[in-house]
C-alpha cells in the first residue's frame, strides 16, 4: 500500500518597513555588523520597545488579502530561551492573539500570522563567534499553514503565490538566498485514510530547490523507518543542502520550554473599523487577479499574461505601454522579447528598470507606421534601457528614420543592379539567393534608414522591368 | 529646608548652588548608612555651574532649579554606573539616561549620585544588595527597608533633600514607613519607565521620595512629563497639583488590615492619623479589604514570572559579570549567573521560571492572572464609595539587620498591605505618622484610584499641615 505524505508550513517573511519593530534603528538588510543598532534591539538594561504601525500595516496588508480573521484586541507574548543571538533572551512574538487566524491561499488554508522580531546572527571566525545584532528587531511575519500539503509540487506552488503576493502587497522583497523568506516544513507520513502520523519540522530551508530535496529525504526517512517497523520520533531537524540531508537538532523530550507569556511591556493594541479600512482601501490588484485582467483588456495569450505579471514593476510599465501606446502586442513583445532579454545580460533586477512609457509608446508608434525599422527599434530600446536616451534624439542623431521616398530608393536600386550584373543574371536565371544579395547592396548604401519593405517593392519592379527584353 | 525651600534659597541667590551641592557632599561623606553606592561629584559640579549661570541670567527652570538629587541605582544614568546593586551589574555604564533622570536634569535639577537597594529591586529590608546592606538612620542596626532602602535613608539622614525610588509592591512606600519620609508610587503609566532596569515590568513605577509632601509633588509634576519611547506611558500632560485639601473626602479604612499580624504600636499611629483626617474635615468609614489572603501569592507569582524573563539578558555575554571559567555556552551561561546573581535574585528567577514552565502556568501564572484582575474589581467597586483608602504601609517598623535574611516567607508577608496597590497599577503616598516605641518612625498609606495623585497629594497635605512627624529627621539633622 502507497504512503501519503502530508506537510504544513511555516514561513517567515521579512518585512520591508523603514525602521525595526520595535525601535528606530534601519531594518534594511547588511550593514556593518552592529551598525544598526540601539539600547533597544540591542537589549540594554531599561530599554523598552515601542511598536512601529507599519509592521502592523503589513500584517494587516497580507490578512486582509488571504481572507483571514483580524484579532481586533491583539497582543505580543514573549517567547523566552537563551542564546547568544538574541540579546534579551526572549524573542517579542505572538501566541495567544496573534493579528490574524484563518484565511487562504489558493486550496491551502492558513492557521495564522503573526508578527514578531527577527534575532541577530553569530559570525563564526577563526577568532572565535562574533555577535552582529543588525538583524535584531527586523520585523517578520510567520505565515503558518494547516497541515494541507500532500506533495513537494503543491508546497512549491504554495511558496511562489506566497512570495508573488508579498512582493504585490510591497510588504516583502521575498529574497530567499538573502533570507527575506524562510521556510520550515513540517512533515509526516500515513496510510491514506489513516489518522495523522508523528511529524518532523526540518529547518535551514534556504531555496525551492533545497525545499525540494529536504522534502523528499525527509518522506523517505520516515517510510523507511515505520517500513522497518521502528516509529518516528517527534522532533526538529536541520536541512544541510551540501550533504543533502537532515540531522536532528532537537528532540520533543528535549524540547525547549519557552514559557511563553504576555509581554507586559507592550498594552494590548486595538485595531478599529477606520484603520481596517485605510489598510483595505490601500491593497493593491494581486497578481493572479492582474492576470485576468490583462489577459481579458488586451487580448493577451495565458502565458504573456503569466510572464508579465511575474513582476509587478513589469505588469505596470506594460499596461501604461500599452494603454499609451494603444498597441497591447507591441507592448507585450516589447517586454517579453527585448526587455526582459536587457534584463537578463545585464543582470537588471525589476524594480530597477528604468523606461518612460510614454517614450516607449511614442517608439512604438513609430515602428508602427514604418517610421524606423524593427532593427532600429530594437537599437533605440537598447539605449533607453542603458542610457536611458529620449528615443526621437537618439533616432535623429543616428539617423534611423526610414527613407521612404522612392526616387532615392530607386537610385539605390539602380545603382546595385548596374554594379551586380552577374547577380541580376543569376536572379533571372531562377536563382532566389541572388535577390538576397541583391536586397543586401541595396540596404547597404540606405543604412538603418532603408525600409525592407519599400527596397524589396522597388527591387522586384526593377528586377521585372529588367528581365524584359531591352 | 526642603528641597523647594532650598530651590527658592538658590534662585533668590541667598546660597550657590555649588555651596549646597558641597554641602550635601559632605554630609554623604560623613554617612554611616552606606546609602550611596556611586557619587557623580565632577559631573555635579559641572551642571551646578552650569545651573548657577542660568539663575544668575534670570532663566526659571522649574521650582526645585538647583536641587540636589540622588537616584536609585537600577534607574540609568548616563556615564554613571547604573548597578542595581548587583555584582552582575558592577561595571556597567549606560549610554543613555532614564526618561525621568532627563527631565529632571531638564527642570535644573543636580544629580549627586546613587542610591543603594536590594538586588535588582527584590526585597523588603535592603540587605540583598552585592554592596552591603543599607542602615537605618533612626538605628543603623535596623534596616532601612527595600527596595529602595538608600533612597529613604538618604533623604532620612539629611544627606540629600530629594531622590527617585522605584516600587514593585512597596518598595518606596515601605522604605519610606521605616525611615520616616515621605514618598509616592504613581499610577502605573504615570512615569515613564524607560530605563528603569525592569523587575516586573507590569507592576514597576519610578516614584520620589523626600521630606515631604510638597517636595515629592513637585518632583511629580516633574518626572510625570511626556516620554515617546514607553508604550506603558499614558499620560496626557502631565500632573499639575493645585492647593486643594481633604474637606469632605471620603476615606475607607480596611478594618480587616487592623486585625492580628500587624504590631500594636503601628495599628496605634495609624488608627490615630485617621481621627486626625476625620479633624481635618474627611468622612472615615470601615470596610472589609477582599482577597488578603491571594494578595501575596499573586504577587510573587506575576512579579517572578516577569522577572525570570527580564533578568535573562544577563547572560554574561555582552556586558556585566562573566566568569573565567571555561567551558561551552551553557557553562558560561550557568556559572556566570550562578555566581553574579545573588540569592534572592535566584531564588524569584526559580520560582519565575517555574510557574512559566509548560504544565505549570495554568495553575500559578494565569490564575494569579485571575487574582489580579480580582484584585483591580475589587479596588474598582471601592472607589465607588471612597475617594482614598486608609492604611498601614507595613505591619511593624524597621527590624534589626539580619533579623529576616533567612526567613523569606516572614519577608515578604512584610509586603501585605503595599502589593495589591501595584497588582492594580494604583497610586498611593506613604507619610509618617508617628514613632514607636523604640523611637523608630511609622508610615500610612493613602492608596487612591487611578490617575488620582491630585487628591492623593491634597490630602497628604492636609494631614502634614496639621502634623510634625515629617519635619523630624533622624538624629537631629537639619
Amino acid at each position: 500500500m502507497s504512503w501519503e505524505i502530508v506537510m504544513g508550513l511555516e514561513v517567515h517573511a521579512e518585512l520591508l518597513t523603514k525602521t525595526k519593530i520595535f525601535c528606530g534603528c534601519r531594518a534594511s538588510f547588511g550593514g556593518e555588523p552592529n551598525t544598526h543598532v540601539c539600547p533597544v534591539c540591542s537589549g540594554m538594561p531599561g530599554a523598552l520597545p515601542k511598536l512601529n504601525r507599519a509592521v502592523v500595516d503589513c500584517a494587516l496588508r497580507l490578512g486582509l488579502a488571504l481572507g483571514c480573521d483580524i484579532t481586533r484586541h491583539c497582543k505580543f507574548d514573549r517567547k523566552n530561551y537563551f542564546y547568544p543571538d538574541l540579546p534579551k533572551a526572549y524573542q517579542v512574538s505572538q501566541l495567544y492573539a496573534p493579528i490574524c487566524r484563518n484565511g487562504k491561499l489558493g486550496d491551502i488554508r492558513l492557521y495564522q500570522i503573526h508578527m514578531e522580531e527577527d534575532a541577530g546572527k553569530l559570525l563564526h571566525t577563526a577568532h572565535g563567534t562574533r555577535m552582529d545584532f543588525n538583524r535584531c528587531g527586523v520585523p517578520l511575519l510567520e505565515i503558518v499553514t494547516q497541515p494541507d500539503f500532500r506533495s513537494t509540487e503543491q508546497v512549491l506552488a504554495y511558496l511562489e503565490q506566497l512570495r508573488e503576493t508579498l512582493v504585490y502587497l510591497d510588504i516583502c522583497d521575498g529574497k530567499m538566498q538573502e533570507g527575506s523568506l524562510r521556510c520550515d516544513v513540517n512533515l509526516s507520513v500515513r496510510r491514506p485514510g489513516e489518522d495523522f502520523g508523528t511529524r518532523t519540522e526540518t529547518k535551514n530551508l534556504n531555496s525551492f530547490k533545497a525545499i525540494g530535496r529536504a522534502i523528499a529525504y525527509e518522506a523517505q526517512r520516515q517510510i523507511a523507518l515505520l517500513e522497518s517497523g521502528q516509529t518516528v520520533t517527534q522532533e526538529t531537524r536541520r536541512w544541510d543542502d551540501n550533504k543533502e540531508q537532515s540531522y536532528s537538532m532537537r528532540s520533543k523530550e528535549n524540547a525547549q520550554d519557552y514559557r511563553y507569556f504576555p509581554e507586559p511591556d507592550l498594552l494590548p493594541m486595538h485595531i478599529d473599523e477606520a484603520w481596517l479600512a485605510r489598510v483595505q482601501a490601500s491593497l493593491p490588484e494581486l497578481a493572479a487577479a492582474k492576470r485576468a485582467r490583462l489577459a481579458q483588456e488586451f487580448g493577451l495569450s495565458e502565458y504573456g499574461a503569466k510572464l508579465l505579471t511575474e513582476h509587478k514593476e513589469l505588469a505596470g510599465l506594460f499596461e501604461d505601454i500599452a494603454r499609451q501606446s494603444g498597441q497591447p502586442k507591441e507592448a507585450a513583445n516589447l517586454i517579453i522579447g527585448e526587455i526582459m532579454r536587457l534584463m537578463n545580460s545585464t543582470n537588471t533586477l525589476p524594480e530597477d528598470v528604468r523606461l518612460d512609457a510614454g517614450k516607449a509608446a511614442l517608439l512604438i508608434a513609430l515602428v508602427v507606421d514604418s517610421s524606423i525599422s524593427r532593427a532600429a527599434f530594437k537599437q533605440t530600446v537598447g539605449a533607453m534601457f542603458t542610457h536611458g536616451v529620449d528615443p526621437q534624439a537618439y533616432i535623429d542623431e543616428n539617423g534611423l528614420r526610414m527613407v521612404n521616398d522612392n526616387s532615392a530608393v530607386e537610385q539605390a536600386v539602380a545603382k546595385a543592379l548596374a554594379e551586380n550584373p552577374n547577380a541580376v543574371a543569376d536572379y533571372n536565371a531562377g536563382l532566389e539567393k541572388a535577390f538576397g544579395f541583391l536586397m543586401g547592396q541595396v540596404m547597404r548604401q540606405l543604412g538603418r534608414a532603408g525600409n525592407p519593405e519599400v527596397v524589396r517593392k522597388v527591387l522586384v519592379a526593377q528586377l521585372t522591368i529588367a528581365e524584359k527584353p531591352a | 529646608m526642603t528641597a523647594l525651600e532650598l530651590s527658592a534659597a538658590m534662585q533668590a541667590k541667598k546660597i550657590g548652588v555649588a555651596e549646597v551641592l558641597q554641602a550635601q557632599f559632605t554630609r554623604v561623606e560623613q554617612s554611616q548608612c552606606n546609602a550611596f553606592l556611586a557619587l557623580a561629584k565632577e559631573r555635579a559640579f559641572a551642571r551646578a555651574h552650569e545651573i548657577q549661570a542660568k539663575i544668575d541670567a534670570g532663566e526659571v527652570l522649574s521650582p526645585l532649579m538647583g536641587v540636589p538629587i540622588a537616584i536609585k541605582d537600577n534607574i540609568s544614568t548616563k556615564d554613571i554606573a547604573t548597578t542595581c546593586a548587583s555584582k552582575m551589574l558592577q561595571s556597567y555604564v549606560p549610554v543613555f539616561s532614564a526618561t525621568a533622570v532627563e527631565h529632571l536634569e531638564h527642570a535644573g535639577m543636580i544629580v549627586l549620585g546613587k542610591l543603594n537597594m536590594d538586588e535588582f529591586a527584590m526585597g523588603g529590608s535592603s540587605e540583598t544588595g552585592h554592596f552591603g546592606a543599607v542602615r537605618n538612620p533612626w538605628n543603623v542596626d535596623c534596616v532601612a527597608g527595600g527596595s529602595s532602602g538608600g533612597s529613604a535613608a538618604a533623604v532620612a539622614a539629611g544627606d540629600v533633600p530629594l531622590t527617585l525610588g522605584s516600587d514593585t509592591g512597596g518598595s518606596i512606600r515601605q522604605p519610606c514607613a521605616f525611615c520616616g519620609t515621605t514618598g509616592i508610587k504613581p499610577t502605573y503609566g504615570a512615569v515613564s519607565r524607560y530605563g528603569l532596569v525592569a523587575y516586573a515590568s507590569s507592576l514597576d513605577q519610578i516614584g520620589p521620595i523626600g521630606r515631604d509632601i510638597n517636595d515629592c509633588a513637585a518632583l511629580l509634576e516633574i518626572i510625570s512629563a511626556a516620554c515617546d519611547n514607553d508604550n506603558t506611558y499614558v499620560m496626557q500632560q502631565p500632573f499639575c497639583f493645585d492647593r486643594s485639601d481633604c474637606q469632605g473626602m471620603r476615606i475607607g479604612l480596611p478594618r480587616n488590615y487592623f486585625a492580628s499580624g500587624i504590631a500594636d504600636d503601628v495599628k496605634q499611629s495609624v488608627l490615630a492619623a485617621a481621627r486626625e483626617f476625620e479633624a481635618a474635615g474627611a468622612h472615615i468609614e470601615e470596610f472589609d479589604m477582599p482577597l488578603m489572603d491571594e494578595m501575596i501569592q499573586a504577587y510573587y507569582v506575576i512579579a517572578c514570572a516577569e522577572a525570570s524573563s527580564n533578568l535573562s539578558r544577563y547572560d554574561g555575554l555582552k556586558y556585566g559579570y562573566r566568569s573565567d571559567e571555561t567551558g561551552d555556552l551553557q557553562t558560561l551561561y550557568k556559572v556566570s549567573r550562578s555566581e553574579g546573581l545573588g540569592l534572592e535574585v535566584k531564588r524569584r528567577i526559580m520560582l519565575g521560571s517555574f510557574v512559566l514552565s509548560s504544565g505549570y502556568y495554568d495553575a500559578y501564572y494565569k490564575k494569579a492572572l485571575q487574582v489580579r484582575a480580582l484584585i483591580k474589581q475589587a479596588y474598582d467597586e471601592l472607589f465607588a464609595r471612597f475617594d482614598m483608602i486608609l492604611s498601614p504601609v507595613a505591619p511593624t517598623t524597621a527590624y534589626k539587620l539580619g533579623e529576616n535574611v533567612d526567613d523569606p516567607m516572614t519577608m515578604y508577608m512584610g509586603d501585605i498591605y503595599t502589593v495589591s496597590v501595584n497588582l492594580a497599577g494604583l497610586p498611593a503616598v506613604s507619610l509618617p505618622c508617628g514613632f514607636d516605641k523604640q523611637g523608630l518612625p511609622v508610615g500610612l498609606q493613602l492608596i487612591g484610584n487611578a490617575f488620582d495623585e491630585a487628591k492623593l497629594v491634597a490630602a497628604a497635605r492636609a494631614y502634614q499641615r496639621r502634623t510634625d512627624f515629617h519635619t523630624k529627621l533622624a538624629g537631629g539633622a537639619q
